[in-house]
């Protein structure tokens, strides 16, 4: 008889030389190099980073390479990266109404100030595979890009200025936001605090929640007032200084929705917003996280928590891909101690039902 | 020592956040049994594979420990090897497969069979720190109940099992109330070894990662798991023998080969190890 108890190493250093070889494919065909990742496969590169909550186009593509192309793991390499970097201070809050945007559309208005912009987007594309760019890549004339539009003013400014819709104030003594990267969760969160776990959930989760309010959990009669994406300045105060410097910038996408108003008899009733904001293009995502984090302040308006989108405890914490790819996945650990455990206790279950079958069998049989 | 990765620190955590664990660790030991939200990092190590365990481990390791880690009662399976390498990158401290040399000891799923002695540290990968989450999802919730000790749940839940099948019906992570107060997870270590617990002379110290808890029981607390007065909690041996040590007392691994027959070993490998270096045998060597 023989039952392995050593090998594990020897298992492990196999599997690594493994993923590599399949990490590389056929040799024959060129190495992908992580420039090109970052420039020809920008939107993965987007929802890595968003993920990550890590904003490093360069970074992001390598470990997108890293990953075989898998986003989630990508994400994964990034923030176990993310979490050895010092904290040297809290950028002053971004500004997206001076957001330099490649593209901005609202649904709510024909015409707006700063005009609708459609900027690079697959929806007017038709999805036609294009079979022709199989045999050869043929590099197109570079379109004419327009000069970005500065400060283009939020579509709802106007609204606001009326008193139409909820203005953006600070919450309620305008707390220290939690950082969701350091401070354990406790439920309720703050807005301040959902905000951060939907920016950086997974990005089909967000959806699904997010479709699920349009399917009648949780409705919220959305309309998207102001959708965006384009780099901001991101500034920063250092302790030496007493006035910002701009540190950089980054890519966002924003969608600000408004949605069904709220007021009553004696107050007057405006429109209400939800917001969504990630990293990069990520347009999809922005639009579904506006969804359910209108759907979450349902407990704020009085509109109860009776669907999945409006229960924090149901839609934050399962919405992190990192957290729950791990827990998921570690399912294919050995676990066989603890089903060792359930086997001893289903025989034991089976043979007492059996036993009192027998016993009941004989019963009958003496009267 | 072997060299230690470049550009980490020792034990891969920076100081700042160890001294963050260790601060959640002695409030965790001050009140035995109750959990201790921390800022739980992200580690290089995916969450379900320890991440908890290895940032216990990982805050109070020093550069004389000697460091022991398990899974499944085992040294040698793949998750344990791992977190191993992992340690001995980072650390450079000795590594040992002997419970007995061991002075820190990171586990999934198994107490070692031998008996641990005072100073010495267990520290438990933690799944789900919450006992009652199966009952009650919302930890909002149980958090007031646990604040409050109202642990009705968990009675009538044990009292519908034995309702139903005659026996509780949890084989592993079988809840335990840790010095008369708290309800508390053991972590989904069997039953059987539930009792190993109660009054142990190491620190167990407990680590949920994803989750973002901690416990602990000091050492010689009581942890009684749960049971009523006419159903006493007990454990029973597997009723067979290590076919390698022939012990008939340790939890036993059920191992099929390819002829269909049944084999029976010891899951704790350096227990089984030392028995027969002691001269023990099991019927295989007969």
């Amino acid at each position: 008889m023989y039952i392995a108890v050593k090998g594990g190493e020897r298992a492990i250093e196999a599997s690594r030389q493994l993923l590599a070889a399949a990490r590389r494919g056929d040799t024959n065909v060129p190495a992908l190099e992580a420039a090109q990742i970052e420039q020809q496969l920008g939107l993965l590169v987007s929802r890595a980073m968003a993920e990550a909550s890590l904003y490093d186009p360069s970074l992001a593509a390598l470990a997108l390479r890293q990953a075989c192309g898998d986003a989630i793991e990508a994400a994964f390499l990034l923030r176990a990266y993310r979490t050895t970097l010092p904290r040297f201070g809290y950028s002053e809050p971004i500004d997206t109404d001076r957001m330099r945007v490649v593209r901005r559309v609202s649904a709510i208005f024909k015409h707006l100030p700063g005009g609708q912009l459609l900027g690079p987007t697959f929806d007017y594309t038709q999805r036609l595979l294009e079979f022709g760019a199989l045999a050869a890549a043929t590099p197109g004339p570079a379109p004419h890009a327009a000069a970005a539009p500065e400060d283009v003013p939020n579509a709802l400014t106007q609204l606001a200025r009326e008193g139409l819709v909820e203005p953006c104030l600070r919450s309620v003594g305008d707390p220290q936001p939690p950082d969701i990267t350091r401070d354990p969760p406790a439920y309720p969160l703050p807005r301040t605090g959902w905000l951060q776990m939907l920016a950086r959930a997974d990005e089909g989760w967000v959806l699904g929640l997010g479709y699920s309010t349009q399917r009648g959990y949780a409705h919220t009669h959305p309309f998207a007032a102001d959708l965006r994406t384009g780099k901001v300045t991101v500034e920063l105060v250092p302790d030496e200084l007493d006035f910002p410097i701009e540190i950089g910038e980054i890519e966002l996408t924003e969608c600000q929705m408004i949605n069904q108003f709220v007021g009553s008899a004696d107050v007057a009733p405006v429109f209400t917003r939800g917001q969504g904001l990630v990293f990069g293009r990520g347009e999809r995502k922005a639009i579904a996280m506006s969804l359910v984090d209108r759907a979450l302040r349902g407990a704020e308006f009085g509109e109860g928590s009776a669907s999945p989108a409006q229960q924090q405890e149901f839609a934050l914490p399962q919405g992190d891909s990192v957290e729950a790819s791990g827990f998921v996945q570690h399912l294919k650990l050995p676990h066989y101690v603890t089903f060792e455990s359930e086997l001893q206790l289903i025989r034991k279950l089976r043979k007492d039902v059996h036993a009192r079958a027998v016993e009941a069998a004989r019963e009958g049989e003496s009267e | 020592m072997t060299a230690i990765a470049e550009g980490y620190n020792f034990a891969y955590l920076d100081e700042r956040t160890k001294k963050m664990i260790r601060r959640a660790l002695l409030k965790a030991v001050a009140i035995p049994g109750h959990q201790v939200p921390f800022g739980s990092r992200e580690m290089p190590l995916a969450y379900g594979w320890g991440t908890g365990g290895i940032q216990v481990t990982a805050a109070v390791i020093g550069r004389d420990d000697v460091l022991k880690v398990i899974d499944q009662g085992s040294d040698d399976t793949t998750n344990a090897v791992n977190i191993r390498q992992f340690f001995t990158r980072t650390t450079g401290v000795r590594t040992t497969t002997r419970t007995r040399e061991a002075t820190l000891i990171q586990t999934r799923h198994r107490i070692p069979e031998t008996p641990l002695a005072p100073g010495q540290v267990l520290v438990y990968q933690v799944p789900q720190p919450e006992p009652l989450y199966k009952l009650e999802p919302r930890r909002a919730e149980t958090t007031k109940l646990h604040g409050a000790a109202e642990y009705g749940l968990m009675n009538v839940k044990l009292y519908e099992d034995l309702a139903q099948w005659g026996h509780i019906d949890e084989s592993y992570e079988y809840p335990v109330k840790v010095d008369g107060r708290y309800v508390m997870s053991p972590s989904p270590i069997p039953a059987f070894d539930n009792p190993k617990m109660h009054r142990m002379p190491a620190l167990q110290l407990f680590g949920a990662g994803r989750e973002k808890r901690l416990y602990a029981i000091p050492p010689y607390t009581d942890v009684q798991s749960l049971d009523f007065e006419d159903h006493p909690f007990r454990i029973e041996p597997h009723g067979h023998a290590c076919e390698r040590c022939g012990d008939t007392a340790s939890f036993l691994d059920e191992v099929a080969d390819a002829d269909g027959r049944v084999h029976w070993t010891c899951s704790d490998t350096d227990w089984c190890a030392d028995r027969v270096d002691q001269g023990h045998q099991g019927h295989a060597h007969g």
